[in-house]
């Protein structure tokens, strides 16, 4: 049988890991896929590329598609998440020289306190804090800012948010152009290694669930091509099941480093994906449970309310608001072709495709297509909801 | 039509910035400014108040653009070129050479499409040229894997060099690898067994 020649882009990052297994091991061969992962420089590239239909599928930032679909940014078009292809997995970290000053007011680095790690960065005096994240449209930024807001002595004019490739994270700390940053690893773990930076939250101490890359299409396309659509969602899906039990976690990283796709060392690799972080050089690691979870509790299913937290947050970042940017970003989200996707393969899936988003501060069990399944936690740390169904 | 426009090349390759400053200059255009990367960009776009900015679509610092021409509080700021897809010949003549613009103060089309069009034909031989050194370069560096493997054959076998590469050959094919494949084993544990 001859496969689908499919073209997919994608940053090199651990988080991309779904679709190199995909195609390493050969999930996506299996669905009668002949993948390609193109390598692209940034996310502006790779959104050009996928709005102007010279890539089937893109491994995106989960806020892409939607700021993409509203017409926020360049090159807006119709752009739908399939799936959730990882949730969490990023960083925050600071320069050397906040560490220190944050230190001398008291403050120790637990990893997993932001409610005292903002009071520390807002008390070191600094202002205003120049703040590195990859792109204007990302996860990064709204969990940042979602945290750097809550804090009482948070003033819009104390930070200003920078755009930094990852690649390029580590040196601006080092020369001393960002005090805080927010990245994806293995850049974080780049930046402890070679400029001495302090990792000080993992994004899940922020929201336990927080989706972070999305697989993206042309709308017009997914219309044409429901079958392909279909196929990819399986392939991934197995090859999020497959990285998701922990015994093949070595063989991952081992694959991973080997293949082209990454061009990262596994000794970059390794923390991500075991959750075992060195957060400053010299310093024991800190274990971080479901630092990158790619699996489990439905981590894949694209939740119309995570469109919906999405969408609210671009209003506040962009400060505009229309009355259809709720109905567009729960569209983009599309449960309905995730189901599709897996339903004939006897997969157990939600009964419902919105939820309270930070309802679950422990896992917990839901109805499901089959019975019960288990989701969560997905609570932010200020345990706040998002009840934001109309 | 007036050609006093004021145009910022973002590229960090010297040989290839010239290239384009020339092309410019032959066009008409001698109000050009190359900055090697967009770090303190905001900086740089507030000096220079540049009309048109050109970069390569390859180039990472374009997110950092990106984020600028988002910034609502800029008096000026610089917009995507391909925002409204009103010509999208053109957009896609520009991805297809790798070139990405964004233009400043709001300047009309016809304005500005001149330029695009000098830019988008030196960016696409530009890109040819280097598709071509590097196809140049890749094959040089093969081309001696492979002459280094058929010494080995035949030092090992005492065979002479057409049946040196034709064994070569022969395992390639067997194994359905690429010649120069099975040639980068031979020498890589050649190198081990030493």
């Amino acid at each position: 049988m001859t496969k689908t020649p499919i073209e997919c882009g994608y940053l090199p990052l651990v988080d991309s890991a779904p679709l190199i297994i995909a195609k390493e091991l050969p999930f996506a061969a299996e669905e009668g896929l002949d993948l390609s992962l193109v390598r692209q420089p940034s996310w502006s590239a790779l959104r050009d590329m996928i709005a102007m239909g010279r890539l089937h599928f893109a491994h995106v930032l989960s806020p892409m598609p939607i700021a993409m679909s509203l017409g926020l940014g360049g090159m807006p078009a119709k752009i739908d998440a399939l799936m959730v292809l990882s949730a969490n997995g990023t960083v925050i970290g600071v320069s050397p020289a906040l560490d220190r000053t944050m230190r001398k007011g008291g403050w120790s680095n637990s990893f997993d306190n932001p409610v005292e790690t903002a009071a520390a960065l807002f008390g070191a005096g600094e202002v205003p804090l120049r703040v590195g994240v990859p792109f204007p449209f990302s996860m990064h930024r709204m969990l940042l800012e979602y945290w750097l807001r809550s804090d009482p002595n948070y003033l819009q004019d104390k930070i200003e948010i920078i755009t930094v490739p990852p690649p390029q994270m580590a040196q601006a700390v080092r020369d001393g152009d960002l005090d805080v940053f927010c990245v994806g690893e293995p850049w974080g773990t780049v930046a402890v290694q070679h400029s001495d930076a302090t990792l000080i939250l993992p994004s899940n101490s922020i929201w336990q669930f927080a989706p972070e890359k999305v697989l993206a299409a042309r709308h017009d396309w997914v219309e044409d091509n429901p079958k392909t659509c279909h196929a990819m969602i399986r392939a991934i899906y197995k090859a999020a099941k497959w990285l998701g039990q922990s015994e093949n976690i070595p063989l991952a990283a081992e694959i991973l480093a080997r293949s082209h796709h990454l061009a990262l060392p596994d000794h970059a690799i390794d923390p991500a994906l075991t959750g075992l972080i060195t957060t400053k050089i010299g310093e024991a690691p800190k274990q971080n449970d479901r630092f990158m979870t790619f699996y489990g509790g439905a981590a894949n299913f694209p939740w119309r309310s995570q469109g919906r937290w999405i969408a609210r947050q671009l209003v506040q970042l962009t400060s505009q608001d229309h009355s259809d940017f709720d109905s567009i970003a729960q569209a983009c989200f599309r449960s309905d072709l995730f189901r599709a996707a897996l339903s004939p393969m006897g997969i157990d899936l939600p009964c419902t495709s919105e939820k309270v988003e930070g309802a679950l501060q422990h896992p917990t069990a839901v109805a499901s297509t089959k019975g019960e399944m288990i989701l969560g936690p997905d609570g932010f740390f200020d345990g706040a909801c998002f009840d934001i169904t109309p | 039509m007036s050609k006093n426009l004021k145009i910022l090349v973002v590229e960090s390759n010297r040989t290839k910035a010239k290239k384009i400053i020339d092309a410019l200059f032959e066009g008409g255009w001698s109000d050009v400014v190359v900055l090697a990367s967009a770090s303190a960009l905001d900086r740089n776009l507030r000096e220079h108040n540049p009309d048109i900015i050109l970069i390569d679509l390859a180039n990472p610092d374009r997110d950092t653009l990106e984020h600028i021409s988002l910034a609502s509080q800029a008096k000026s700021r610089p917009v995507a070129m391909f925002v409204d897809h009103t010509d999208e010949e053109m957009t896609q003549a520009a991805i297809e050479a790798g070139l990405s613009a964004y233009v400043v103060n709001g300047l009309q089309m016809e304005r500005i499409k001149p330029v695009l069009e000098t830019a988008i034909a030196r960016f696409r031989i530009l890109s040819k040229m280097q598709s071509e050194l590097d196809a140049a370069k890749l094959a040089l560096s093969d081309r001696k894997t492979i002459d280094r493997a058929k010494g080995l054959i035949m030092r090992a076998r005492g065979v002479c060099e057409e049946d040196a590469y034709q064994l070569m050959r022969k395992s390639a094919m067997d194994h359905g690898r690429k010649l120069i494949d099975v040639a980068n084993s031979l020498v890589t544990a050649a190198d081990i067994l030493q």
